[in-house]
Formats: structure tokens, sequence, C-alpha cells
């Protein structure tokens, strides 16, 4: 089999697997990343998500030849040393899990849509994170997390203005 | 993920488990306990405190060397003053590892990061039947505070022994027995050291009363919630062993179908190892890709059997009937007064029937297990709210004692009544055994869809009378096979015949988050609103008229408060409406505002008020999460959620074809908490779910006049004609 060359985390990768084979797959079992969960196999629950370049991504219907040479990010690679990153904190403050089996998708989902618009209404939070299931229903608190980390992200670059 | 300790002791008190084999019993010595856990303190919760009692007597301490058998939890103080815990209970995100702990906190006075808690494994904690039935709170939060408070007791006893005094002038602060006549303290550690003590916990000692808690009764986030924002907590799918081999299952095509033969000689040269044991065909391979292809690869003829189908789903329920009864819940038949003459003498006579569809629980996280053999010892990782019951399963399934299975349940991607079986946990035994290496089975989405179990289906049929002023006079109520949960009314009626008819189910059914209770409220409640109207009542006004339940009114007053009931509607299509009941020992009162668009017929749930009593709150935060995740579930079933099925298989089983809650279904969504600190506390994971169907119902109503009698109610949308 081809090796291909997959840069995640900010770190490099030569994984030695089919290339039609999801990234899903690659990272679960290939890496043992198993931050990343299986959920549907059909990109519809978003427990998978991962970010390419930066853009949410499902990573279960995701072909890993499609991601070699992209930058790739799963929630193993969020928080930077001891930091946590804006939004995984405004997570565990809302306590906006109940088992947390969707939260590593529904943050990354949450990452990348701050990413393109860093302060979104609620109507466009909702709209964007449709595509993540949470069974357990904690929707109104990982709506109130996202807000929270829109405003906590917010908050360094307006002191930074100010000081200007 | 760490090797299981083995040790030489299995401690296995005594099991009460429905299904199990032959009753072994191991008496648990003390020295046994402390070999496993280390030196310190130990403190065994048992079942029986009559028995205990007569053991423990004025010393505590049981005469000879062995511990009661009927245990349900131990607490471990080990030297260095870090208490460990052991509950068979299991965290599947109903955030029991998070309240139990504060209770273990309050009673113990040490802050909650020095407490942890061992779940779930079968070789480390007490037998326990399961976790469901929203028992956890009533009874292990209980226990563990007695269990608590008792070593809080023991070590104030060794302080006042070293300090020569009186126990009745200590008091325990902050992991510290401490005199505050003198000022002088020492921590548990110190306290600890070279102890070897057990002790039984005495039938009863005095508890912290609720309204003086400082721990418990507080909002605290989940307990290791970093864990599972950073990726890092490992689910029992995400299990990982040198050497493992992932295995994949062959499924019949359809329900109820028998292998006729088989040739597995294409997966074999697949690189796969192929299990045929009687209609089992699995393969163990070197990658989960690999294993589906040689599954695919397989051929295999089935011989398939005619299957009742969806469409005649109902019919079939009330012509089939079938024998046994419904251990879950309320008794499967009741009768008090004449409740024929009252039908017929009625000033107003109702008669209405109402279905629910089968549901499926769709945890996020499939059925999922790791299996490995040591010789005759087996290993189990995975996901289950029954460990105990997934061991009997796996003895059962291997014909070996139960000794020599260990089932151990890594907090869990949620199970909602859905993960009591061990399906997974069979099958990744078997291939294990096969292959001679560990191996894991995770289901897909489309296998839980199809071999799990769903919620049952059912049929109320529901007649009724009443006076003119609102009295109700009579009420007899069918219920087929939906399940006797939630069946008796809480209504004040002279005159009722209550029947639970259990009867054949064309799909394999189990339990389910509040059980039938959503079914059984769904059909009352929406029936009272009937009545109402027809004697031209406020709904509110007559149920209140009609209840003599103190703290099912306080939950229908505090919920109409909140709601604003009464107000006149402020647009077209707007509609509002009540439900509420009692379950599971929990009070609620649910009221829902609806918008129905009648171009195109989306009806939407704008704004839920639920008034919730389940006794002394543990944690408001966390029983306020529960409540909502009901309401968000409970949409679905009462919304759009419908296993469709025909002649054997299911034609939805995926989730671009069944259709879940989602970010755009949540209403507004307002909680009142009603904390009675008089009162025991009792669980929330269920009962706030079963008032929300009637009230959309109701609401649907208030906003159209029509009235839908089947969950789901708007798969398609509403139809007004």
């Amino acid at each position: 089999m081809p090796k291909l060359g997959l840069a995640i985390n900010g770190r490099a990768y030569t994984v030695d697997v089919d290339p039609q084979t999801s990234l899903l797959t690659v990272l679960r079992e290939g890496l043992d990343l198993t931050g990343s969960k299986y959920g549907c196999g059909e990109g519809q629950c978003g427990a998978c998500t991962v970010l390419i370049d930066g853009k949410a991504q499902r990573s279960c219907i995701t072909k890993v030849e499609s991601v070699t040479g992209r930058q790739i990010t799963t929630i193993e690679g969020l928080a930077t040393a001891d930091q946590l990153h804006p939004v995984q904190a405004a997570f565990l403050d809302a306590d906006a899990m109940q088992c947390g089996y969707c939260t590593s998708g529904m943050i990354m989902s949450a990452v990348a849509l701050l990413k393109r618009n860093p302060a979104p209404q609620e109507n466009e939070i909702i709209d964007f994170m449709d595509g993540n299931l949470c069974r357990c229903g904690t929707y109104p608190r990982i709506l109130g997390a996202i807000q929270k980390a829109a405003r906590s992200m917010a908050a360094p670059s307006a002191a930074k203005r100010a000081a200007r | 993920m760490s090797e299981p300790t083995k040790s030489q002791v299995v401690l296995e008190p005594e099991r009460y488990e429905l299904r199990a084999a032959a009753p072994y019993h191991f008496d648990v010595g003390r020295r046994e306990f402390f070999k496993l856990l280390g030196a310190g303190i130990v403190v065994v919760s048992a079942l029986k405190p009559a028995l205990v009692g007569q053991e423990s007597g004025g010393a505590r301490q049981r005469r000879g060397d062995s511990l009661p058998r009927e245990i349900d939890a131990w607490l471990h103080i080990g030297e260095d003053g870090k208490v460990t815990v052991y509950t068979g209970k299991a965290e599947m995100g109903q955030n029991i590892r998070t309240s139990l702990t504060q209770a273990v906190a309050e009673e113990l006075h040490v802050p909650m990061e020095t407490i942890k808690l061992v779940m779930g494994d079968t070789q480390l904690t007490p037998f326990d039947m399961g976790t469901f039935g929203s028992r956890t709170t009533p009874t292990m939060n209980l226990q563990l505070r007695k269990v608590a408070a008792a070593a809080r007791d023991t070590l104030i006893g060794l302080a006042a022994a070293h300090w020569k005094t009186e126990a009745q002038h200590l008091v325990a602060d902050d992991g510290k027995i401490r005199d505050p006549r003198t000022n002088q303290s020492l921590d548990y550690a110190a306290l600890t050291k070279g102890q070897q003590l057990a002790q039984t916990l005495p039938a009863e000692d005095p508890l912290i009363p609720a309204s003086n808690w400082k721990v418990a009764g507080r909002s605290v986030s989940k307990i290791n919630g970093r864990e599972f924002v950073t990726g890092a907590h490992r689910y029992p799918s995400d299990q990982r062993l040198p050497e493992m081999l992932y295995g994949k299952v062959l499924r019949p095509p359809s329900f109820g179908a028998t292998l006729v033969s088989l040739d597995p000689k294409k997966a074999e040269q697949m690189g796969a190892a192929v299990v045929h044991d009687g209609d089992f065909v699995g393969v163990a391979a070197s990658g989960s890709d690999l294993a589906a292809a040689a599954v695919a690869a397989i051929q295999a003829e089935w011989k398939s059997e005619p299957q009742p189908s969806g469409t005649e789903l109902f019919d079939y329920l009330k012509k089939n009937p079938a024998g046994g009864s419904d251990p879950t819940g309320d008794g499967d038949r009741y009768e008090t007064g004449k409740v024929d003459p009252a039908l017929a003498s009625a000033d107003h006579k109702l008669q209405s029937n109402y279905t629910v569809s089968y549901i499926a629980h769709v945890p996020l996280e499939p059925r999922a297990a790791l299996a490995k053999w040591d010789g005759d010892n087996l290993t189990v990782w995975t996901g289950t709210q029954r460990p105990f019951g997934v061991r009997g399963q796996l003895a059962e399934a291997f014909r070996i004692p139960e000794e020599h299975v260990r089932v151990l349940m890594p907090d869990t991607g949620s199970g909602y009544g859905g993960k009591h079986t061990g399906e997974a946990a069979i099958e990744a035994a078997r291939l294990a055994r096969a292959a001679k290496r560990p191996v894991k089975v995770v289901w897909t989405r489309e296998e839980e869809f199809s071999w799990a179990y769903f919620r049952p289906a059912g049929v109320m049929e529901v007649t009724s009378a009443v006076r003119g002023d609102g009295t109700i006079t009579g009420w007899e109520f069918h219920n087929y096979n939906s399940g006797s949960a939630g069946i008796r009314t809480y209504y004040d009626i002279p005159n009722q015949r209550i029947v639970f008819h259990p009867t054949k189910s064309p799909l394999r059914q189990g339990s389910y988050r509040a059980l039938a209770a959503t079914a059984n409220h769904f059909a009352r409640e929406s029936h009272m609103d009937e009545l109402a109207h027809a004697v031209k009542i406020d709904p509110l006004d007559f149920r209140l008229k009609n209840l003599k339940d103190q703290r099912l009114r306080a939950v229908f007053e505090a919920a109409a408060k909140r709601f604003g009931w009464g107000a006149s509607k402020t647009k077209p299509g707007q509609g509002f409406g009540m439900g509420g009941g009692y379950e599971k020992l929990g009070y609620i009162a649910t009221f829902a505002e609806v918008n129905v668009d009648r171009k195109s017929g989306e009806v939407k749930v704008v704004r839920v008020v639920s008034a919730f009593e389940c006794g002394a709150v543990v944690n408001p935060d966390g029983l306020r999460n529960q409540i909502e995740g009901s309401n968000v579930q409970g949409l679905g079933g009462a919304l759009f959620e419908a296993i469709t099925f025909e002649n054997g298989k299911i034609l939805n089983g995926r989730l671009s074809q069944y259709r879940v809650p989602r970010f755009s279904d949540v209403p507004l969504l307002d909680t009142v908490l009603i904390d009675r600190t008089d009162l025991p506390s009792v669980g929330a994971g269920e009962c706030p779910m079963i008032g929300l169907a009637p009230a959309i119902a109701n609401a649907i109503v208030d906003a159209t006049g029509v009235r839908l009698r089947s969950l789901p109610m708007v798969p398609d949308g509403l139809k007004i004609g």
C-alpha cells in the first residue's frame, strides 16, 4: 500500500493504508487518536468532526488521501500545554455535556465557526451547529458555551485595540 | 489503558441477578480487603441493616473475620488519606460520578478532589443489579452518605483515642479531625497510618440534614470534565490492547432468519479469521475496514420467515395477547369502586384511543466491547448499564463460572435504558476466544438501529365519566404492550379499572428512559384535557379540582405561574398546553407553547416550562441539565421519532433516515426546581420527560383544534384539512 504523509496537530505522520480509508479510521485505529468519535459513519452526527486547514470536516466521510499535505487538527491538538482552548474552557465552565461523547465534535465545530465568524448571532450558531448531535440534549448549554467562548476570545483583542 | 489488577480474591458478596446461573458465594475476609485495597480504613455498606445490626452490635465490628455478603458499596481511606469509593453503579452521562462524590465529600468533610470513585467493575466493586430506574440517587447516594458518615465517626474515634479525650468534643473539618477546645488537629492520613480497620455500616447513622449541606446541594461541574473536553477520556469504543484485532458480525437479512449455508473462503483469503458457531458468524481482522470487507465477502444463505410490518402494528398488538406481566411498572391490574355503572350513568362519557410507536435509543456511542482471554479467564470492557448482568450473560454463553469473568465499564457514551444487554461483549469474547487475541467489536449505527432493542410500541384505550361540575367519576384505562410504568392515575377518581395487557411484540423491545410512563402519561394527560374541554373548564382548574396530592399540585401551580398560564394568545398559530405526573418518586409539571404554521404544517415547540420536585436537591445545575436533556430527548418521541419496519427489516435504520432532535428543534427551556430539603433525594433522569408529549399535544389542540392521539404526533408536519 502507498505511504501517505499527514500533518496532524502540528506533527508529521506517515501512514501505510488504503488511500480510500476514512480519516476517522486512520486517526482512531492507526494513530490511537481516539478523541474523534464514530457516531453514524455518514456525516450526520458530527461526533467525528476535525479541522482541515481550519475548516470543520466530518472525518468519517473524508478519505485519507484527500487530506495529505493539509493541516489536520483534532481535539487532542486544541489545548496548548496546560492551557485549554477558550472553547474547551467554556464547555467545561458551562457543564455543556452529559455523557460527553459528542463533546469533541461539538468543540471542533464551534472552533471552526468562531474562526469564520468571531461574533456569531444565536441563529448563526444554531445553523452552523445543526449537524452536530447531542442525544443527551445539552444543546442550550452548548449554545451558551459557544457564546461565552466568543466573548472571551474577543476580549483580549478588544483589550489590545484599547491599548493602541 | 491499564491492565486489570490480578488479585487473588474476587469480591463477590451476592447476586440479585434475575437470570443468573448458580449462585456462588464468597466470604470476604477483612485481611483480603486490605490485601486488595491497601492498609487504612474500610467501611462496608450492607443491604440488610437488620442482619448487620445483629452482627455489628455496639462495637461496629463483625465477629469472626468475614464481612457480610450483601454489600452494596464500600469506602476505603488509604494511609495517604486518599478516599476511594467502590460502587457497582455505572456512569453514562447522568453525572452520578459527580453527585455521589458530592455526597461522600459532604459527610466525610473532605475536598471532592481527594475522592475517587471506582464504578461498574465486577471485580473491584460490589454487586449491583444495574443502573436504571432512577435508583442511584434514592439508594446509592443515601448509602454512600451513611458509609462516609461512619468513616468520619471512625476517624473521630481514632483521634479521640490518640488525644485520650471524648469523641463528642471533636469535629471533622476539611480532611482533618479537630478539637475546637485546643484547636489541635490530625489529618486523615495521619489517623489512617498503619491501620487495618474494617467496619460494617451501622443500621442507622445520623446524617447531615439537607438544610445544613455544604458540598451536596450545590452546583458542581462534571468532576472529570477536563478529560471530556480534551478528548482524553477513553470510552468503551476507545479501548485498546496490544495485539488487538477488530471484530465484525454477519447479520441476518431479516429478524428471525436462520442460516442455511455458509462459504467463508473469500473472507479467509482476505486474511480474516472466520468464526461460525450455530447462528453466530463473525470475523476478526487486523483493522475494522478489513473486518467489514471480510464479512461482506462471506457467502451466506439464509431462510427467512414472514414477519409483521409496521402498517399493521397496532392491530397486531390488540390481537396478539401474551402471558407474563410487567415487573417494572405499577402492577398489571388495579380496580376500585364500580366502574361500569359509573360509566353508564355519566353526565359526559368519553372514549379515546392513543398509540405510541417503537422508538430507538440512539445512544451516540453505539454498543462496543473489547474482550481478552487469559486461559479460562475473560476480561471485557464494555458499555452497559448492567456490568454484573453482562458478566452473567458471558458466564452463561461460555459456560464458565462468573468468578472467571471480569466486566469493566468505562464511563460510557450514554444508554437511556438501551444498554442493559451484553451483545457486543459476547460477540467480542467469542471472536477473541477463536482468534486467541484480544478483539474489539464496535457496532455500526445501522447495527445499533436494527440489532439492539426498542422502546415498546403500545395502544392505550381510555373511557371516562365526568359530572357537569368537573368531577371525574369513572376511569377505565387499558394499555396494550407498552408497559405498566405510570399506568395508575393520581387523580382522585372513585371508580377505576386499570389494566396492562402484555402482548407479543413484532420487534425486540426493552427498557427506555421513563419506560411506559411516557405513553401512559401521554394518554392520561391528553384525556384530561379532552375531559376539561367536554365540561368547558380550564384544564388547570380541572386538574386541580380532581387532584389531592399536594406535591403534584405544587408542581402544577409552580409551572403555571412561571409559564403565565391564562394569558391570552398574542399571534395566530400559537397554542398553550400542559401535562404532568408522578414517576420514579419525582413530580413533574410541564407547560408548552407551540407555534403551528398552517401553510407549511410545521409545528414548532417554542417554549417549555418544567417544574420538578425530587426531594432535597443534591446538585442543582446537574439536575437542571437532566431536566433540560429529558425535554430535548422527549421532543423526538413526541414529534417525529418512529421506527418503521416491514417483514423483519427496519426501514429507517440510519441517522439520515431517523430524525432525532437537533439544535434547531430546541425550544426555550425554563426550569423551576422545588427543593424540598425536608424530603429524601430521589432520581431525576426519567420523570422530567413524561409531561412533555401531552403538554405539546394539548398545546396543538389549543392552536388548531386538532387532537393528535399518536406518538410521534407530526412526523410529516401537521396537515389541517
